[in-house]
Protein backbone atom coordinates (compact mmCIF):
# COMPACT_ATOMS: atom_id res chain seq x y z
CA UNK A 1 0.00 0.00 0.00
CA UNK A 2 1.35 3.37 -0.98
CA UNK A 3 0.20 5.81 1.84
CA UNK A 4 0.97 9.28 0.30
CA UNK A 5 -0.65 8.11 -2.96
CA UNK A 6 -3.56 7.12 -1.12
CA UNK A 7 -3.87 10.06 0.87
CA UNK A 8 -3.06 12.63 -1.84
CA UNK A 9 -6.00 11.05 -4.26
CA UNK A 10 -8.26 10.85 -1.35
CA UNK A 11 -7.81 14.63 -0.77
CA UNK A 12 -7.70 15.36 -4.29
CA UNK A 13 -10.96 12.96 -4.70
CA UNK A 14 -12.92 15.17 -2.21
CA UNK A 15 -13.34 18.62 -4.35
CA UNK A 16 -14.92 16.41 -6.99
CA UNK A 17 -16.67 14.26 -4.88
CA UNK A 18 -18.25 17.32 -3.09
CA UNK A 19 -19.87 18.84 -5.95
CA UNK A 20 -20.91 15.33 -6.90
CA UNK A 21 -22.81 14.73 -3.92
CA UNK A 22 -24.48 18.48 -3.89
CA UNK A 23 -25.38 17.61 -6.91
CA UNK A 24 -26.96 13.81 -6.60
CA UNK A 25 -28.85 15.50 -3.63
CA UNK A 26 -30.32 18.05 -4.87
CA UNK A 27 -31.83 16.06 -7.80
CA UNK A 28 -32.86 13.56 -5.42
CA UNK A 29 -34.58 15.99 -3.04
CA UNK A 30 -35.92 18.45 -5.54
CA UNK A 31 -37.11 15.39 -8.26
CA UNK A 32 -36.74 11.80 -7.59
CA UNK A 33 -34.25 9.70 -4.74
CA UNK A 34 -34.36 6.41 -7.00
CA UNK A 35 -33.57 8.03 -10.24
CA UNK A 36 -30.81 10.03 -8.56
CA UNK A 37 -29.09 7.06 -6.87
CA UNK A 38 -29.36 4.86 -9.96
CA UNK A 39 -27.58 7.90 -12.37
CA UNK A 40 -25.22 7.69 -9.78
CA UNK A 41 -24.14 4.32 -9.65
CA UNK A 42 -24.09 4.27 -13.93
CA UNK A 43 -21.52 7.50 -13.44
CA UNK A 44 -19.89 5.47 -10.93
CA UNK A 45 -19.37 2.21 -12.71
CA UNK A 46 -18.75 4.46 -16.21
CA UNK A 47 -15.54 5.85 -14.05
CA UNK A 48 -14.45 2.39 -12.62
CA UNK A 49 -14.55 1.35 -15.82
CA UNK A 50 -12.41 4.04 -17.19
CA UNK A 51 -9.48 3.72 -14.31
CA UNK A 52 -9.59 0.34 -14.86
CA UNK A 53 -9.03 0.22 -18.24
CA UNK A 54 -6.52 3.20 -18.69
CA UNK A 55 -4.45 2.28 -15.17
CA UNK A 56 -4.15 -1.25 -16.53
CA UNK A 57 -2.50 0.09 -20.07
CA UNK A 58 -0.06 2.51 -17.99
CA UNK A 59 1.13 -0.07 -15.71
CA UNK A 60 3.47 -1.50 -18.36
CA UNK A 61 4.87 1.66 -19.77
CA UNK A 62 8.13 2.65 -18.05
CA UNK A 63 8.04 4.99 -15.03
CA UNK A 64 10.64 8.11 -16.70
CA UNK A 65 8.30 9.34 -19.52
CA UNK A 66 4.88 8.65 -17.60
CA UNK A 67 6.99 10.45 -14.49
CA UNK A 68 7.19 13.45 -17.04
CA UNK A 69 3.98 13.01 -18.56
CA UNK A 70 1.61 12.99 -16.01
CA UNK A 71 4.09 15.71 -13.41
CA UNK A 72 3.83 17.99 -16.23
CA UNK A 73 -0.42 17.47 -16.20
CA UNK A 74 -0.56 17.26 -12.42
CA UNK A 75 1.84 20.81 -11.88
CA UNK A 76 -0.79 22.62 -14.82
CA UNK A 77 -3.54 20.92 -13.30
CA UNK A 78 -2.50 21.43 -9.47
CA UNK A 79 -1.69 24.95 -10.10
CA UNK A 80 -5.34 25.73 -11.54
CA UNK A 81 -6.71 24.74 -8.07
CA UNK A 82 -3.86 27.08 -5.82
CA UNK A 83 -4.91 30.33 -8.51
CA UNK A 84 -8.58 29.83 -8.29
CA UNK A 85 -8.17 28.72 -4.51
CA UNK A 86 -5.75 31.68 -3.95
CA UNK A 87 -8.40 34.09 -5.65
CA UNK A 88 -11.52 33.14 -3.97
CA UNK A 89 -10.36 32.49 -0.35
CA UNK A 90 -8.54 36.07 -0.70
CA UNK A 91 -12.21 37.21 -1.83
CA UNK A 92 -14.46 34.99 -0.16
CA UNK A 93 -12.03 33.94 3.35
CA UNK A 94 -11.86 30.77 4.36
CA UNK A 95 -15.27 29.59 5.56
CA UNK A 96 -17.53 29.37 2.21
CA UNK A 97 -19.18 25.98 1.52
CA UNK A 98 -19.98 24.44 -1.79
CA UNK A 99 -23.32 25.97 -1.96
CA UNK A 100 -26.87 24.98 -3.05
CA UNK A 101 -27.67 23.37 -6.72
CA UNK A 102 -30.48 24.45 -8.73
CA UNK A 103 -32.42 21.93 -10.20
CA UNK A 104 -35.53 21.97 -11.84
CA UNK A 105 -38.41 20.74 -9.51
CA UNK A 106 -41.49 18.65 -10.47
CA UNK A 107 -41.72 14.71 -11.86
CA UNK A 108 -44.25 12.32 -11.75
CA UNK A 109 -44.88 8.93 -10.58
CA UNK A 110 -42.91 6.61 -12.72
CA UNK A 111 -39.19 6.48 -13.01
CA UNK A 112 -37.47 9.68 -13.32
CA UNK A 113 -35.67 9.51 -16.21
CA UNK A 114 -34.33 13.13 -16.43
CA UNK A 115 -33.49 13.15 -12.63
CA UNK A 116 -31.15 9.58 -13.86
CA UNK A 117 -29.42 11.63 -16.56
CA UNK A 118 -29.45 15.04 -14.29
CA UNK A 119 -27.02 12.53 -11.59
CA UNK A 120 -25.30 10.40 -14.41
CA UNK A 121 -23.65 13.30 -16.20
CA UNK A 122 -23.25 15.29 -12.76
CA UNK A 123 -21.36 12.28 -11.25
CA UNK A 124 -19.33 11.42 -14.69
CA UNK A 125 -18.27 14.91 -15.22
CA UNK A 126 -16.79 15.73 -11.88
CA UNK A 127 -15.40 12.22 -11.74
CA UNK A 128 -13.64 12.27 -15.15
CA UNK A 129 -11.23 14.69 -13.03
CA UNK A 130 -11.02 12.07 -10.29
CA UNK A 131 -10.51 9.32 -12.79
CA UNK A 132 -7.55 11.18 -14.23
CA UNK A 133 -6.13 12.44 -11.02
CA UNK A 134 -6.52 8.24 -10.15
CA UNK A 135 -4.92 6.98 -13.12
CA UNK A 136 -1.78 10.09 -12.63
CA UNK A 137 -0.75 9.01 -9.26
CA UNK A 138 -1.34 5.32 -10.14
CA UNK A 139 0.99 5.69 -12.93
CA UNK A 140 3.49 7.86 -11.64
CA UNK A 141 3.96 5.97 -8.92
CA UNK A 142 3.17 2.23 -10.02
CA UNK A 143 0.63 2.05 -7.40
CA UNK A 144 -3.19 2.02 -9.18
CA UNK A 145 -4.48 0.14 -6.10
CA UNK A 146 -3.67 2.75 -3.50
CA UNK A 147 -4.52 5.55 -5.82
CA UNK A 148 -8.25 3.34 -6.67
CA UNK A 149 -9.08 3.20 -2.46
CA UNK A 150 -8.33 6.34 -1.96
CA UNK A 151 -10.72 7.98 -4.55
CA UNK A 152 -12.96 5.06 -3.68
CA UNK A 153 -12.75 6.18 0.39
CA UNK A 154 -13.32 9.98 -0.63
CA UNK A 155 -16.87 8.87 -2.74
CA UNK A 156 -17.70 6.48 0.31
CA UNK A 157 -17.44 8.78 2.94
CA UNK A 158 -18.40 12.13 1.20
CA UNK A 159 -21.47 10.50 0.27
CA UNK A 160 -22.37 9.39 3.49
CA UNK A 161 -22.14 12.44 5.18
CA UNK A 162 -24.02 13.70 1.91
CA UNK A 163 -26.67 11.07 2.67
CA UNK A 164 -26.57 11.77 6.44
CA UNK A 165 -26.88 15.56 6.02
CA UNK A 166 -26.31 17.44 3.02
CA UNK A 167 -25.75 20.75 5.19
CA UNK A 168 -22.67 19.34 6.24
CA UNK A 169 -21.16 18.39 3.25
CA UNK A 170 -22.41 21.74 2.28
CA UNK A 171 -19.88 23.64 4.94
CA UNK A 172 -17.24 21.96 3.90
CA UNK A 173 -14.97 24.55 2.82
CA UNK A 174 -14.16 23.83 -0.62
CA UNK A 175 -12.47 26.58 -1.43
CA UNK A 176 -9.52 26.54 0.94
CA UNK A 177 -9.65 22.88 0.79
CA UNK A 178 -9.06 22.94 -3.47
CA UNK A 179 -6.04 25.60 -2.09
CA UNK A 180 -4.46 23.02 -0.17
CA UNK A 181 -4.59 20.28 -2.39
CA UNK A 182 -3.81 22.24 -5.18
CA UNK A 183 -0.44 22.49 -3.26
CA UNK A 184 -0.42 18.76 -2.94
CA UNK A 185 -0.83 18.33 -6.89
CA UNK A 186 1.34 20.81 -7.45
CA UNK A 187 3.92 19.27 -4.76
CA UNK A 188 3.58 15.49 -6.34
CA UNK A 189 3.71 16.75 -10.32
CA UNK A 190 7.14 19.23 -9.72
CA UNK A 191 8.60 16.18 -7.82
CA UNK A 192 7.75 13.71 -10.73
CA UNK A 193 8.52 15.60 -13.51
CA UNK A 194 11.86 16.99 -12.64
CA UNK A 195 12.81 13.27 -11.42
CA UNK A 196 11.44 12.19 -14.64
CA UNK A 197 13.72 14.59 -16.69
CA UNK A 198 16.83 13.24 -14.50
CA UNK A 199 16.69 15.56 -11.38
CA UNK A 200 17.75 14.39 -8.30
CA UNK A 201 16.00 16.19 -5.69
CA UNK A 202 17.80 16.35 -2.10
CA UNK A 203 17.13 14.21 0.20
CA UNK A 204 15.07 12.02 -2.48
CA UNK A 205 11.58 10.79 -1.52
CA UNK A 206 11.91 13.27 1.66
CA UNK A 207 12.01 15.92 -0.92
CA UNK A 208 8.09 15.57 -0.88
CA UNK A 209 7.56 17.17 2.67
CA UNK A 210 9.53 20.67 2.30
CA UNK A 211 8.38 21.24 -1.58
CA UNK A 212 4.91 20.79 -0.23
CA UNK A 213 5.89 23.25 2.69
CA UNK A 214 7.03 25.67 0.81
CA UNK A 215 4.30 25.35 -1.86
CA UNK A 216 1.53 25.68 0.99
CA UNK A 217 3.48 28.53 2.95
CA UNK A 218 3.91 30.28 -1.12
CA UNK A 219 -0.13 29.93 -1.16
CA UNK A 220 -0.70 31.59 2.13
CA UNK A 221 1.12 34.33 1.45
CA UNK A 222 -0.38 34.94 -1.93
CA UNK A 223 -3.91 34.74 -0.37
CA UNK A 224 -2.66 37.92 2.20
CA UNK A 225 -0.43 39.74 -1.18
CA UNK A 226 -3.94 39.14 -3.57
CA UNK A 227 -6.06 40.66 -0.84
CA UNK A 228 -3.38 43.39 -1.16
CA UNK A 229 -3.42 44.08 -4.31
CA UNK A 230 -7.29 44.07 -4.88
CA UNK A 231 -7.38 46.64 -2.10
CA UNK A 232 -4.88 48.73 -4.11
CA UNK A 233 -6.89 48.41 -7.28
CA UNK A 234 -10.30 49.17 -5.52
CA UNK A 235 -8.29 52.54 -4.16
CA UNK A 236 -7.25 53.56 -7.31
CA UNK A 237 -10.39 53.12 -9.22
CA UNK A 238 -12.27 55.35 -6.19
CA UNK A 239 -9.77 58.29 -6.98
CA UNK A 240 -10.03 57.73 -10.37
CA UNK A 241 -14.17 57.80 -9.98
CA UNK A 242 -14.51 61.91 -10.04
CA UNK A 243 -11.98 62.85 -12.29
CA UNK A 244 -13.56 60.59 -15.25
CA UNK A 245 -17.74 61.39 -13.95
CA UNK A 246 -16.45 65.79 -14.37
CA UNK A 247 -14.40 64.64 -17.92
CA UNK A 248 -16.45 66.09 -20.70
CA UNK A 249 -17.52 63.53 -23.06
CA UNK B 1 -17.90 15.16 -39.65
CA UNK B 2 -19.54 14.44 -36.33
CA UNK B 3 -16.81 12.34 -35.00
CA UNK B 4 -14.36 14.84 -35.94
CA UNK B 5 -16.65 17.65 -34.00
CA UNK B 6 -17.00 15.56 -31.28
CA UNK B 7 -13.06 14.61 -31.22
CA UNK B 8 -12.48 18.15 -31.35
CA UNK B 9 -14.59 18.95 -28.44
CA UNK B 10 -13.57 16.52 -25.71
CA UNK B 11 -9.83 17.32 -26.76
CA UNK B 12 -10.30 20.82 -26.70
CA UNK B 13 -12.18 20.26 -23.02
CA UNK B 14 -8.80 18.24 -21.69
CA UNK B 15 -6.61 20.79 -22.63
CA UNK B 16 -8.69 23.81 -20.76
CA UNK B 17 -9.41 21.83 -18.16
CA UNK B 18 -6.45 20.17 -17.30
CA UNK B 19 -3.76 22.18 -19.02
CA UNK B 20 -4.36 25.39 -19.39
CA UNK B 21 -7.39 26.46 -17.36
CA UNK B 22 -8.15 30.17 -17.91
CA UNK B 23 -4.52 31.26 -18.33
CA UNK B 24 -2.64 29.83 -20.45
CA UNK B 25 0.99 31.52 -19.75
CA UNK B 26 1.07 28.82 -16.63
CA UNK B 27 0.84 26.04 -18.68
CA UNK B 28 3.34 27.24 -21.17
CA UNK B 29 5.98 29.30 -18.20
CA UNK B 30 5.63 24.84 -16.72
CA UNK B 31 6.43 23.73 -20.44
CA UNK B 32 9.64 26.27 -20.56
CA UNK B 33 10.41 25.24 -17.42
CA UNK B 34 10.44 21.28 -17.76
CA UNK B 35 12.69 22.75 -20.99
CA UNK B 36 14.66 23.68 -19.35
CA UNK B 37 15.49 21.39 -16.88
CA UNK B 38 15.95 18.97 -19.39
CA UNK B 39 18.46 20.70 -20.65
CA UNK B 40 20.92 21.81 -17.51
CA UNK B 41 20.58 18.02 -16.46
CA UNK B 42 22.02 17.10 -19.77
CA UNK B 43 24.51 19.63 -19.24
CA UNK B 44 25.29 18.20 -15.84
CA UNK B 45 23.90 21.26 -13.60
CA UNK B 46 21.60 20.09 -10.73
CA UNK B 47 18.42 21.47 -12.14
CA UNK B 48 16.10 20.62 -9.17
CA UNK B 49 15.60 24.34 -7.44
CA UNK B 50 14.15 25.47 -11.21
CA UNK B 51 10.68 24.16 -11.09
CA UNK B 52 9.83 25.64 -7.74
CA UNK B 53 10.92 28.93 -8.78
CA UNK B 54 9.20 28.87 -11.96
CA UNK B 55 5.85 27.69 -10.54
CA UNK B 56 5.81 30.34 -7.94
CA UNK B 57 6.92 33.23 -10.70
CA UNK B 58 4.40 32.16 -13.15
CA UNK B 59 1.60 32.17 -10.63
CA UNK B 60 2.30 35.28 -9.09
CA UNK B 61 2.12 36.79 -12.41
CA UNK B 62 -1.30 35.15 -13.25
CA UNK B 63 -2.79 36.15 -10.09
CA UNK B 64 -1.42 39.31 -10.26
CA UNK B 65 -3.14 39.67 -14.32
CA UNK B 66 -6.24 38.36 -12.53
CA UNK B 67 -6.63 40.70 -10.01
CA UNK B 68 -5.95 43.48 -12.64
CA UNK B 69 -8.92 42.25 -14.89
CA UNK B 70 -11.22 42.05 -11.94
CA UNK B 71 -10.62 45.72 -11.39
Amino acid sequence: MNTPVLISTFLAASIEVIEMVAIVVAVGVTRQWRGALAGTLAGLMVLAVLVAGLGTALQRVPLSPIRVVVGALLLTFGLQWVRKGVLRVSRDGWTIGVGEQQVEEGVGSGFDWTGFLLAFRGVSLEGLEVAVIVVAFGAADHAIGSAAIGAAASVLLVGALGAASYRVVARIPRRALQLFVGALLTTFGTFWAAEGLGADWPGDDLALLWLVGFYVTAALALVRVVSYWRRGTLRRLRAAEPLTEGAPR
Amino acid sequence: MMLWNLTRKVVTWWVVTFVTGDDWSVAAAVGAGLLATWGLVRAGVAAWWLMPLVVIGATVSSLYRAVLREG
